[in-house]
């Protein structure tokens, strides 16, 4: 069967999506993500859309979903890559996607996890500061 | 024996060419500068060939006999012609129109004393009031034609997305926004964000006349697109009276990034970007 790669790097996941997403693939790909999350205690998920080209609500939903689940795991989704004709297709389904980051490519994704992991370490930082 | 009418208009085909010459001339409406006398003649001598062959015919109602087909040619031509060069309808009604009054005089002198026998003179009416009627709707759809390319070519020209800096899109947008003229805008946004990896979009609506709810949902639709792409949006150009429509309206833009004129937004994108604009010292000179 099938399976979307995770890649784990330091704190981070790397998922690239290189195929067209089917209902089965996009669910596996969720439980899969939410597992590694809680394995390795990452920080943050980085998934790169830019070669998907056909999406639907299912999809959409899934998206949002694994931003959700991360985000109760305490980790950050940056979605990257997205294809105009993607995001025009989402708008027009109503799902604009609102707890999910994202950004123009990998480089810029990467950035913006590190500057969320950045703000979140000087959070704890100044809330120890106070405690001692 | 009498000649059918056919072949006695084919042989007076001169008489009736110089009169429906004539009449054409002698309407005000014409514009001499446009067409020539020249062309005026070989398009009504190649007109009058082709319907006095139909004339020729037992069945000359048939509207799917081969010389109603070719008369219809080279009048679609003609009216086609006309419309692009911006005549009016009557003048090219007249072309049409005349022709009958041209047969009917030459038929009237032919006959003299007795009356133009009715059954002919019917013929040549219904004949040449079928050929108007094509002539109009030539006419008219070729117009639309017009009017289909100029409105896009209005929407490609009207859209334009400028670069003004690195990483930095604008988008003014002049006139109203439509359903259409959203997706034209939209695309031509995103792909330009994917082409220039661009991370700030600046859309200027101080050209939009008029905000309402649809317009204001598809303000929306492109800032939350652009957002999924990646790239910021902020809106700017809002004049006071749109602010109040919105307000209004009780539409939300709360989760919008609003500025009051483009340079404003293209102040905060600078500090987004972490850039800075700054006067140079000049050093003194002693």
């Amino acid at each position: 069967m099938d399976k979307i790669p995770i890649l784990k790097m330091g704190d981070y996941l790397l998922v690239t999506i290189q195929v067209d997403l089917y209902d089965r693939l996009a669910l596996n790909l969720e439980s899969d993500l939410v597992n590694m999350i809680n394995k390795h205690s990452s920080k943050g998920v980085l998934i790169d859309i830019s070669a998907v080209n056909i999406v639907d609500s299912f999809m959409g939903r899934i998206l949002g979903n694994i931003a959700q689940m991360s985000k109760i795991l305490d980790a950050h989704t940056v979605v990257v890559g997205m294809q105009p004709a993607v995001a025009i297709t989402l708008i027009e389904l109503g799902l604009p996607l609102s707890g999910v980051h994202t950004a123009l490519n990998v480089e810029k994704g990467m950035t913006l996890l590190q500057e969320k992991l950045f703000l979140d370490s000087t959070v704890i930082a100044d809330d120890t500061d106070d405690n001692t | 024996m009498a000649l059918s009418i056919g072949q006695l208009l084919q042989k007076k085909s001169k008489t009736v060419l110089e009169s429906w010459i004539n009449i054409q001339l002698q309407d005000d409406g014409l514009k001499e500068e446009l067409l020539s006398n020249q062309e005026i003649r070989k398009q009504s001598e190649e007109f009058l060939h082709s319907v006095i062959s139909i004339l020729k015919k037992e069945d000359s109602q048939n509207t799917e006999s081969p010389e109603f087909e070719k008369a219809a040619e080279i009048l679609t031509e003609i009216s086609t012609s006309r419309a692009m060069q911006g005549y009016t309808p009557r003048e090219t009604g007249v072309f049409v129109f005349g022709l009958k009054e041209a047969f009917l005089s030459v038929l009237e002198k032919e006959f003299k004393d007795s009356l133009v026998p009715y059954a002919d003179s019917q013929k040549i009416n219904k004949l040449i009031d079928a050929l108007a009627i094509l002539t109009f709707e030539t006419f008219i759809s070729s117009r639309e034609e017009v009017i289909l390319r100029q409105t896009s070519e209005i929407s490609e020209i009207s859209t334009p997305v400028i670069r003004v800096w690195d990483g930095i899109l604008a988008l003014p947008i002049i006139g109203t926004l439509d359903s259409a003229r959203t997706q034209v805008v939209m695309e031509n946004l995103l792909m330009k964000i994917v082409e220039t990896e661009s991370t700030i979009a600046i859309l200027d609506i101080s050209g939009v006349p008029a905000v309402d709810s649809l317009v204001a949902q598809h303000l929306i639709k492109t800032v939350s697109a652009t957002r999924l792409m990646g790239a910021e949006c902020i809106i700017s150009g809002i004049r006071p009276e749109i602010a109040q429509t919105i307000v209004h309206l009780g539409i939300d833009l709360a989760n919008i990034n609003t500025k009051a004129s483009l340079a404003h937004a293209l102040r905060s994108a600078f500090m987004m970007l972490k850039l800075e604009v700054r006067k140079t010292v000049e050093k003194p000179k002693f």
